[in-house]
Parts: C-alpha cells; sequence; structure tokens
C-alpha cells in the first residue's frame, strides 16, 4: 500500500551544520520582528530579505550551477525552509519560484527559459504567482476557461484567474490556460504559459481576505500577448505538469509549521510550572509535531531519490493541515478568553492571527476534500 | 532499506501470517499456547534480535522494529515484542538473557523492593497486569537501590501467578513474590533514565502501527467486495474519505513509531521515544478502529469476523505501559521546561535524534 513508501529518513550531518549557519544569520536578520508578523511567515513579502537569502544561496539550493543554484540535496533544502518557517521569516516573495515554478522549469523547460529565469529566481530577484484558478475552477482545475489562442509569433492570452497569491507584487506569472476546447477527453488541451505581469492587457484587482489582510488577486488577462518562448513544455500537455507541479506544492514543512509560532508562545506562556492541562495539550502537540516533521522528511527523501511522493505528499498536506488547524483550538481550550488582535500577550495575538489564517490551510494547495480523494485513489478505491 | 533487513522483514511476516489464524487467535483466548510457533520464533532469530548474537548478523533496532509490527499486524500470540526488549535490557546490564518467553514488568520502586543480600539479591513485592506471566520463565524490572538503578531477572517460578486478561484475552497476569532470589545487575549510565515501562510502551506503539496497518487492509479489501446499491460500497465518497483519514492514521502510527526505534539505535532517551510514539499511534488506535468498524457495518461487530482480534487489542494496547495522556504530560513537562526557545531546537535536534544540534540539558 502506498503509505509505506513514507520510509523514515534522517539528516546528513553536514544538514545539520547548515541548520546552524541559517539560525545564526535568522538571529540577526528577524531580531525585533514581532510574534504575530513570525506567525504570518509564509504571507511575509519582503523582497530585500529575499534578496539577502538569495545571496546566501538559499533559494534554488538544490538546482545545478549553471542555472544558478547551490547543487545541495534535497534535504539541506528542507534544513533551510524548516529554519525559515520556525523563525517566523517573511518567505512569501520568492516561495513559490523556489517551491514549485523553479523546478517545474527544471523538469520540462526549453534551455534558453531555464537560463533567463532560474539564476534570477535564486538570486531573490524574480518573482513568480500561480495562475491556475478561476472563478469557476477551484477544485476542478480542468474547468478553466482562459484560453490561449495562436497569433503569429506567439500567443493570446484572455480570461480570468482568481486567488492568485502575490499578483500584485510577482514580476511573472506561471499560468495554465486552454489551447484546445474541452473535449470528450476534459485533460486534454491545457498548457502551461510563463506572463510576464507587466504586459499590456494584464490586470490585478487585489482581494481583500476575512482578516482585512491583501495577499491574494484577481487576474484579468485581455488579449495579452506573449511569444512562443512563453509555453512551457509541451503544448496540450498542461495536465500532467500541473500535477507535477502540485507535488511539490504539497510536500513541504509549511504544511504542518505554519501554526508553529501559536505552539512556541503557549509554551513560553505556559512556563515552567505549567499545569497539568496545558502538559498534556503541549505534549501531544510536540508528539504530532515529531511524527508529522519525519513524514515531511521522508518526502523530501523521496524526491531526492528521484520519486513521484504524490499520494504521500497527500497524506502528510491532510494529517499537517489538520493539525495546525487544531492549535487554535487547543489554546481555546486552555485560555477560554476572548480572541483578540491588540491582546496585550504574544500568544494573545498570535492566537487571533491564526483563528483567522487557519481556514485557509485545507483549502489552498488543493482542498482536504480533494486530498482524501487522492488517497483513496491510491488505496485502489477509485 | 538494506537486504537483510528487508529480508527478515518478508521471513517474519511469512512466518506469522501463515501460523496465527481466527482458530489459532481463539485457541489463545482460551489460553492454549502455540508452543510450535513459539518454537519457530525464536529458531528464526526473532526473539534474540537484539541480543549480542543479532548484531553479530547485523540486526539491531530497525530489524527489532519490523518484526515488532508484524507481531501486531498478526495479533501474535505471544510475548514476543516484550521478549526482545527483555533481551536488549539485559544484554545492555550484562545479564544473561534466559533463552525463553521473558515478560516485561512496568513495576515502581513502590510496587517492588530490591534488596542485597550477601553476594546476591532478593526481591519482594506485586507486579500487577504482566503481559504473558503466566507463559513467561522470567520477569525483567528495574529498580532502585540507594541512587542507581537495575535491571532485575526474576523466575516466575519463584513467585506466585494471579492469572488476569486483557480485553482482547491476552493474559495479563499479577505476579508476587515474596524474597525470591533474583539475578540482578546496574544499568550502565548511558541508559540510567530507561525503564520497564518506556520499553514496554515503545513495542506496544510499534505493535499498534501494525495491528492499524491490518485493519486498514482489512477495512479497504472490504470496501471493494461488499456491495449496496448496484455497487461496492468503496465507491461512495463518504466511504472514501474515511478511508483515506484510516491510511493517514496508518502513515502516521508507523512513522511515530518507527522514529522512536531510530531515536533508541542512534542513542537518543527512551522515554522521549517512548512517549513520542506511544501518544501519536495511541491516538491513531481509536481512530483507526473507531472508521474500521463503521466501514465493516454489522459484520465487524460479529465474534466471525476476524476485525475484533484486531480492534480489542487496538483498545488495550493504546491503555498499556501508559496512556497518551500519561505520556502527554511527561513530554509536555519536558517542553515546558525547555520553553518557547528551547522547544524548536529540541524538535530538531535530540527529538529528532541529531545529538549534534543541541547540547543535553
Ligand atoms: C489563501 C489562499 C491562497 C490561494 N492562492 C492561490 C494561488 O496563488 N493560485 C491559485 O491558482 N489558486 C490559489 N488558491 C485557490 C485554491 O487553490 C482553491 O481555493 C482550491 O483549489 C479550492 O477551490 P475553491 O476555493 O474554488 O473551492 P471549491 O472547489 O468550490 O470547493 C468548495 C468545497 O467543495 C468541496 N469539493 C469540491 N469538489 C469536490 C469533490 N469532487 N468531492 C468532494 N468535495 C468537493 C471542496 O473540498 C470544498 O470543501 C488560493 C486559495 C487560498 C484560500
Amino acid at each position: 500500500m502506498s503509505f509505506l513508501g513514507l520510509a523514515h529518513c534522517s539528516l546528513p550531518p553536514q544538514a545539520e551544520s547548515l541548520r546552524q549557519e541559517v539560525r545564526e544569520f535568522l538571529a540577526g536578520a528577524l531580531a525585533g520582528r514581532g510574534a504575530a508578523a513570525r506567525a504570518q511567515s509564509w504571507d511575509g513579502f519582503d523582497p530585500e530579505f529575499s534578496r539577502s537569502i538569495g545571496a546566501r544561496g538559499w533559494i534554488g539550493m538544490t538546482w545545478p550551477r549553471r542555472y544558478g543554484g547551490a547543487e545541495r540535496s534535497a534535504l539541506e533544502r528542507y534544513v533551510v525552509i524548516e529554519e525559515m518557517l520556525a523563525a517566523g521569516a517573511p518567505v512569501s516573495a520568492h516561495w513559490f519560484g523556489d517551491r514549485q515554478t523553479g523546478p517545474l522549469l527544471l523538469r520540462y523547460g526549453t534551455e534558453a527559459q531555464r537560463v533567463s529565469i532560474l539564476p534570477a529566481i535564486a538570486r531573490g530577484e524574480l518573482f513568480f504567482c500561480i495562475g491556475m484558478s478561476e472563478p469557476d475552477a477551484g477544485s476542478d482545475v480542468a474547468a478553466i476557461r482562459s484560453r490561449a489562442r495562436r497569433v503569429p509569433g506567439g500567443w493570446e492570452l484572455s480570461g480570468a484567474k482568481v486567488w492568485t497569491t502575490n499578483a500584485h507584487r510577482a514580476h511573472s506569472m506561471l499560468g495554465l490556460f486552454r489551447t484546445a476546447p474541452e473535449a470528450a477527453e476534459r485533460h486534454a488541451g491545457l498548457s502551461q504559459f510563463l506572463v510576464d505581469m507587466r504586459s499590456p492587457g494584464v490586470s490585478v484587482r487585489p482581494i481583500t481576505d476575512m482578516a482585512g489582510r491583501e495577499h491574494f488577486n484577481e487576474v484579468r488577462l485581455d488579449q495579452v500577448f506573449v511569444p512562443d518562448s512563453a509555453l512551457v513544455g509541451t503544448e496540450g500537455d498542461g495536465w500532467a505538469q500541473v500535477m507535477a507541479e502540485l507535488a511539490y506544492e504539497r510536500s513541504g514543512p509549511e504544511r504542518y509549521l505554519s501554526g508553529v509560532q501559536l505552539l512556541l508562545e503557549l509554551v513560553r506562556a505556559a512556563g515552567p510550572a505549567a499545569g497539568e492541562r496545558a502538559r498534556v495539550a503541549v505534549g501531544r502537540a510536540v508528539a504530532s509535531m515529531v511524527t508529522l516533521r519525519q513524514m515531511s522528511l521522508a518526502i523530501a527523501g523521496m524526491l531526492e531519490a528521484g520519486a513521484n511522493p504524490a499520494q504521500e505528499a497527500a497524506i502528510v498536506k491532510d494529517l499537517g493541515t489538520a493539525f495546525e488547524q487544531s492549535l487554535p483550538e487547543v489554546v481555546h481550550e486552555l485560555l477560554g478568553v476572548e480572541p483578540d488582535r491588540a491582546a496585550d500577550t504574544d500568544l494573545g495575538r498570535v492566537h487571533a492571527v491564526l483563528l483567522e489564517l487557519a481556514p485557509c490551510f485545507s483549502l489552498r494547495g488543493g482542498t482536504r476534500e480533494v486530498l482524501r480523494g487522492i488517497i483513496a485513489r491510491g488505496l485502489g478505491l477509485r | 532499506m538494506n537486504e537483510t533487513r528487508a529480508l527478515l522483514g518478508e521471513t517474519v511476516d511469512r512466518i506469522l501470517r501463515d501460523a496465527v489464524d481466527d482458530r489459532l487467535l481463539a485457541g489463545a483466548e482460551r489460553d492454549e499456547w502455540p508452543q510450535a510457533l513459539w518454537q519457530t520464533v525464536v529458531e528464526s532469530g526473532l526473539a534474540g534480535v537484539l541480543s549480542a548474537e543479532g548484531a553479530a548478523l547485523g540486526a539491531g533496532w530497525p530489524e527489532a522494529f519490523d518484526i515488532v509490527v508484524a507481531a501486531g499486524r498478526h495479533c501474535a500470540p505471544l510475548p514476543l515484542p516484550e521478549t526482545i526488549a527483555c533481551v536488549w535490557l539485559l544484554s545492555a546490564a550484562g545479564l544473561e538473557p534466559p533463552g525463553g518467553p521473558v515478560a516485561l514488568a512496568a513495576t515502581s520502586d513502590e510496587d517492588m523492593r530490591l534488596a542485597r543480600d550477601g553476594s546476591g539479591w532478593r526481591l519482594a513485592g506485586t507486579a500487577a497486569r504482566v503481559a504473558w506471566g503466566r507463559r513467561a520463565t522470567h520477569a525483567v524490572l528495574t529498580a532502585t537501590v540507594g541512587a542507581e538503578r537495575f535491571v532485575v531477572c526474576a523466575a516466575i517460578a519463584d513467585g506466585l501467578v494471579s492469572p488476569g486478561e486483557n480485553l482482547a484475552g491476552e493474559p495479563r497476569d499479577t505476579l508476587a513474590f515474596s524474597g525470591a532470589a533474583v539475578a540482578a545487575a546496574p544499568l550502565p549510565a548511558a541508559l540510567a533514565g530507561v525503564d520497564t515501562r518506556a520499553l514496554g510502551a515503545l513495542m506496544r506503539a510499534a505493535q499498534i502501527a501494525g495491528a492499524v496497518q491490518a485493519v486498514l487492509e482489512l477495512s479497504v479489501s472490504y470496501a471493494n467486495t461488499r456491495r449496496q446499491f448496484g455497487r461496492p460500497i468503496g465507491r461512495f465518497q463518504a466511504v472514501q474519505q474515511s478511508l483515506a483519514v484510516l491510511a493517514a492514521e496508518a502513515a502516521a502510527a508507523r512513522m511515530a513509531a518507527e522514529h522512536a526505534f531510530f531515536l533508541v539505535a542512534s542513542g537518543g532517551r527512551v522515554e522521549d521515544a517512548a512517549a513520542i510514539a506511544k501518544i501519536r499511534a495511541g491516538e491513531a488506535a481509536g481512530r483507526a478502529a473507531a472508521i474500521a468498524h463503521q466501514v465493516h457495518g454489522a459484520i465487524g461487530f460479529a465474534r466471525e469476523h476476524r476485525l475484533h482480534f484486531l480492534t480489542r487489542r487496538l483498545w488495550s494496547w493504546r491503555a498499556e505501559f501508559g496512556a497518551e495522556t500519561a505520556w502527554a504530560d511527561r513530554l509536555g513537562r519536558d517542553a515546558v521546561a525547555r520553553g518557547g526557545d528551547g522547544l524548536w531546537p529540541w524538535i530538531t535536534g535530540a527529538l529528532s535524534g541529531a545529538h549534534t544540534a543541541e547540547t543535553e540539558t
């Protein structure tokens, strides 16, 4: 059965010395960053920070040197990103390029695309957004309607993307478009394109989230011209490419570490004299975290070995997001106080932030139900 | 996975799958002892996997993990996990493992008193709910004398056995000793915090991982064959989603337990390893049993179906050697002692098996 593919994996010694290096850097770079800001690590957009870690070789770490990478292992990359998340670093700007666009281009891109794009991502200078979802295509990605039409010298893109994280501040979008009308085989006729966000015809309207934050957007494309060189991979093979991209998207430690600041604040506030209820809650959370971390590491090990851990990643994301979402509930149970963004304790503020962030954990990157469908397929039930 | 490990894993799975059927399990609940199976298990070197001989063959904790998982998966009605753990503890203290089935007694210093008697040792007190006490030749426990921790090996024949059983009908006996002569030796300093309760918890966690895997396999195969409304019930999305949760729990229980064995093998604290594994596997045990029974409908509630052999064990095992709450309290106490700044370094250091990252406090 597929979950047996999750073989226990431990980190090599060189990864541990790298960890110390990252920790020391972050202690300086993030000094003075407040707890509530740390709690939104994944939403923190800071180009200067991204450039500073790009300069250290911590973006695109596993890529070949000729594309600006550092040729380090997937496990070393794992250490860097888990340290970033645990410290609450503002990683959003470079995250998508590092995690999925870069690896996708390495796999499917042309030599010219790799040479022109990957080094800039790795330097922390080129930021990507992901254009999959549309108003009528959420979980059902194949239902997209945005079209790419062949024109002399390239393609003309039209349609609307939605929930596009960072579209208002990214340089480029990797988008999925229909290059052939929807036929009996729904997954055919889809293709991926690189879109410069400054192209004429691209307009971006921010969507404010429930807490008043602005990170995702609606993107309209009105007869946007892109050259032939903007096609990624093979025309019509977009579905398979997107599925590969989603495996990168679902596999990382961000899928269980988004709530870590709340656990740290809880432990801080509880103190060494914590009562039994707090100790039990913290003990359970630590056991879950250690287990999830090993599961997440096992996936990094599989990626390192060249495997495609789609089902395993779905398991880890499903468990990981359920864990992250449990933490605000645990704190509510323990404290029983009104959530307050202006609370006078770090724990109170981080609790309020996480409560209003947690619902999206099991939506973005594939909903809980979609992931469980993938697991069920792996079990031979569909 | 290396070849020795894969080969041993296949061997133990085959031995137990072939021998342990519903009839054998029903017999075990009537107190029948599968002597032939025990013989095979011993002759295949499974019970001694953590002894010096096991090490000489290249076997160790990873192989022990596979064996204990298989014992759980097939509900092996034998004190195999207990014997494996006792052989390790005895060997670590320089005592000779007795050779027969050994019981692991989780006792406190109030329950059992070890006292020097000339050049030897005497043991007095009771050990409650000792797994397979009546079938073992010896019981192993840990006790404190002065400031030193000792491993004790007592011959069962020198004490009194009062029978009891767990929900699954596995022997859980009370052993009473009144000044019996026993073998005892101090634990090496590196293992000073180890007690039989932690070792037992570690074993039960791996057994739970195996049993949850079996529960998943049974449930998936049932969902693919049982038809209602003109199709296999596994075609219904509600059933698929439940089984996906069960699969995730199986994966988590297995990883928690496997990581715990890895931690012990790499010199980590047995109590930390046991806590992580017992908490997470224990949580999975309850969830898995509930989902499996729901998917099986009424037949899974009937004695004639084999599901109950697994679920009754899961409900017992998750509580034996300390339930989730007790271990969570212990792990939580260590966590709050380290504080908010120490938690992450602890998780990525000592709890990860990476001892370079954090100096022990
Ligand atoms: C914070 C955030 C950031 C995001 N960033 C991006 C981004 O950068 N780029 C991008 O392309 N997208 C992004 N998304 C969109 C995200 O991928 C979608 O929200 C997700 O795919 C679900 O689509 P939907 O919201 O339309 O929900 P729907 O698909 O309409 O689902 C609604 C509910 O119905 C359930 N459901 C749907 N289909 C089925 C089915 N077949 N079986 C059972 N249940 C089903 C779902 O599980 C869910 O519970 C983001 C979303 C969020 C919340």
